[in-house]
């Protein structure tokens, strides 16, 4: 592994060993007095970040800093998207400085993939437009790891606004490769065009798609969809594919709720759910740093000097 | 001037003849033996009356850092053409008769193509008022094409008043169909592809119901419409039936629209990025073949030249468009049976005598007999090149096929009997 741009070129055994890193990341620094390891001691990662992301960024900034790796926080306000300095020209800049690893947070689909032509360090792709966020589905398949036992044979339902959704994507070919089925559910206005041939069931009906789940992962919707006529109201909208304690109940009783941050409560979750013990959102959170360690470390020690 | 004979071509695919050319104008064809003219051997070689582009942005004046009308031509006369339509969206825009009469000149100035201009349908291309379309017609350009291209007259009643106005002078309008709402924020083919790489689709409906909606048009009113780079099987099916029904339509497809995919789009790397976009492999094989049946009556290149900052950059930043006037006969071949089994009547049809015909442009598309202006190129059909972007002719490097290995070569072009481009090579005196 070079890059991580997306969790569709990764093979089965490459995420299956990220897991696993993930696993010895954890428990290496858990309970330590000094919660950090010398694993990239010298090593400049940069966070490259053309959206506002406080969660994301602290989250890779401190699994950097754990490995002792120097972080430097590239807070690019405009891109050229808005007439800004190009990303090549900052590509160019970061490559002078001499960046290890760019992590990368970006409006544009695929500007992390354009970054790799430009600079030689490691790209890893922090949220691409509506592409792609690996290192989210990983920590998500991390915590239904952790929580479930396995992943294998389990059923994920995600729920929401899959269409504007890069954690769907990527927890889409994440979660499938390593032997999950994933069903998606939401209205047809927030689901892409033509994915017959993705290896998803596909749902309308909220209720129909909570039997017999193992997990499920609501998606946050953005309030600007409400505006483009997406679904009528926020109301209708929480009726039709919140989940609230009524729903709750039709899942399994070891199934897990997920949600991957910033939550709308009230919209696409209730409160009363995103606090009780099923949900998993501070764990994900928590995941969140072991994983981004673990991607960090693999990529750049090709997993050597360990 | 000299006299000139094109030795023993083989005119449009039905027979060597030897071509005699005097004053601009063939004299004679058949076995010409002439003392003292200048012999062109065209031994092994096609000749085509002069290619003519329907859709050229030549980017001058305005963004004379991505092509000028000089570059432009040049790169026009290296791909076979004797003739481009020079779009109207400009810096400042074609829509006043001193926009179109400057741009007019620079061609003549330039010498290696006639450069007609499209004047556009609104002011600023803004699709609110029309501009004086007749004050374009009246002028020394003798504008008879109205396009708003790059922007759709989606304004119906805008689009109506456009296509009765120009009936006074026989003119028609050429309409980049694109329903606008349908593509707010549209980076690429709306459908699998799409849905994978997270970039918001451009759906194919948002070009079939604008070129519904303007067949109809042109039906109610008698006027005559023309769509540009039509890029969907759907949208075929639509002008099949309209020519059917007797209306005055006509249609062009982009020499990318007949090879490249969306597929390309995986790459993120805009020089794929197009408007309309690249679309799937069905559309591909129902424009080739729609082509060849003349459904789709001509290729036209939409060569859009950009500077490197407008590609070197995230696909979304990135402007669309690409270059097509030096590969555009090499791919019509490909899309018409490849070197070997391609109709060069067919050829000629779609890449010079109907745009011709279309743009009214008198001059051009006319096959080589006594008293027709000598606008011809010879091409080598046994030939391959390899897309060099830093050889192109062109001053940009916006090529989607680069690298690629591409049948048919241009030998010589000769606009009114002196060549533009000779042995391959641009010929840098150009003063008639």
């Amino acid at each position: 592994m070079k890059h991580l741009l997306t969790t569709k070129e990764l093979t089965r055994e490459e995420a299956e060993l990220i897991l696993d890193v993930t696993e010895q990341m954890a428990e290496a620094v858990t309970g330590r007095e000094v919660p950090k390891l010398p694993a990239l001691r010298g090593r400049t990662v940069v966070n490259l970040f053309y959206e506002d992301s406080t969660r994301t960024r602290t989250s890779f900034e401190t699994a950097a800093k754990r490995l002792s790796a120097d972080v430097v926080n590239f807070a690019a306000k405009t891109s050229s998207v808005n007439k800004g300095e190009s990303l090549r020209d900052t590509a160019l800049t970061l490559q002078a400085m001499g960046a290890d690893a760019v992590v990368i947070r970006h409006p544009a689909a695929g500007a992390p993939q354009r970054l790799t032509e430009w600079l030689d360090g490691a790209v890893l792709n922090a949220g691409d437009g509506t592409h792609a966020h690996p290192t989210q589905a990983l920590l998500d398949a991390y915590t239904m790891k952790k929580r479930l036992g396995d992943i294998e044979g389990r059923t994920v339902a995600i729920v929401g606004d899959i269409l504007h959704s890069r954690v769907a994507r990527s927890n889409i070919w994440l979660l499938t490769k390593l032997g999950a089925t994933v069903r998606l559910v939401g209205p047809p206005t927030l689901l892409p065009k033509d994915i017959d041939d993705w290896p998803v069931e596909i749902g309308y009906d909220l209720d129909a798609s909570l039997k017999g789940v193992d997990a499920v992962m609501m998606l946050r919707v953005q309030h600007e969809r409400q505006n483009a006529a997406f679904f009528p109201t926020a109301n209708e909208y929480s009726r039709l594919y919140g989940l609230d304690e009524r729903r709750l109940a039709l899942m399994p009783d070891h199934a897990i709720v997920m949600h991957p941050g910033p939550m709308n409560r009230g919209m696409e979750i209730a409160a009363a759910v995103a606090d009780s013990p099923r949900a998993t959102i501070t764990e994900q959170v928590t995941n969140g740093v072991w994983v981004r360690m673990a991607v960090l470390y693999l990529l750049l020690t090709n997993g050597e000097s360990k | 001037m000299t006299d000139l004979v094109i030795k023993s071509a083989d005119i449009v695919g039905k027979g060597r003849q030897d071509v005699l050319v005097r004053d601009g104008r063939v004299a004679e064809v058949g076995s010409v033996s002439a003392k003292d003219a200048e012999v062109v051997d065209a031994d092994g070689l096609v000749l085509l009356p002069g290619l003519v582009d329907l859709h050229t942005h030549l980017r001058e004046p305005g963004r004379e850092d991505a092509e000028t009308v000089l570059t432009g031509t040049r790169a026009a006369a290296k791909g076979g053409y004797t003739a481009v339509c020079a779009m109207a969206n400009s810096y400042p825009v074609a829509d006043t008769a001193g926009v179109v009469e400057q741009v007019a000149a620079l061609g003549r100035a330039a010498g290696y193509a006639d450069v007609q201009p499209i004047g556009a349908v609104s002011v600023g291309l803004e699709g609110k008022r029309l501009a004086e379309i007749g004050a374009m017609a009246q002028s020394a350009a003798q504008v008879r094409m109205f396009s708003d291209d790059g922007h759709c007259v989606h304004d119906p009643v805008l689009m109506r008043r456009a296509l009765e106005y120009v009936k006074t002078f026989g003119g028609l309008v050429a309409q980049h169909a694109e329903e606008p709402r349908l593509t707010e924020g549209a980076q690429m083919n709306e459908g699998a592809v799409s849905s994978e790489l997270g970039l918001p689709g451009w759906p194919s409906v948002a070009e079939e119901a604008i070129i519904a909606r303007d067949v109809l048009l042109a039906e109610y009113t008698g006027a005559r419409v023309h769509f540009c780079h039509v890029s969907t099987a759907r949208s075929v099916a639509i002008i099949r039936e309209a020519k059917a029904r007797g209306a005055k339509v006509t249609a062009e497809v982009c020499p990318h629209h007949l090879l490249l995919t969306d597929e390309a789009a995986r790459s993120y790397d805009p020089v794929y990025k197009v408007n309309p976009p690249l679309r799937r492999e069905a559309d591909v094989e129902v424009l080739r073949a729609a082509l060849a049946e003349g459904v789709i009556d001509a290729v036209a290149t939409d060569h859009a030249p950009h500077a490197p900052q407008d590609k070197e950059c995230e696909w979304a930043a990135a402007r669309p468009g690409m270059l097509g006037l030096e590969t555009a006969l090499s791919i019509s071949v490909l899309a018409l049976g490849g070197p070997s089994g391609v109709d060069w009547d067919v050829l000629a049809e779609r890449t010079s005598r109907t745009p011709a015909r279309i743009a009214g442009l008198e001059a051009h598309g006319r096959d080589p007999q006594p008293g027709v202006e000598a606008n011809f190129t010879l091409v080598d059909p046994s030939a391959t090149w390899t897309v060099v972007p830093e050889g192109l002719a062109s001053l940009s490097r916006n090529t989607p096929y680069a690298g690629m290995e591409l049948p048919v070569t241009v030998q010589a072009t000769f606009l009114r009997g002196r060549a533009t481009v000779l042995n391959g090579k641009i010929e840098e005196e150009t003063t008639e």
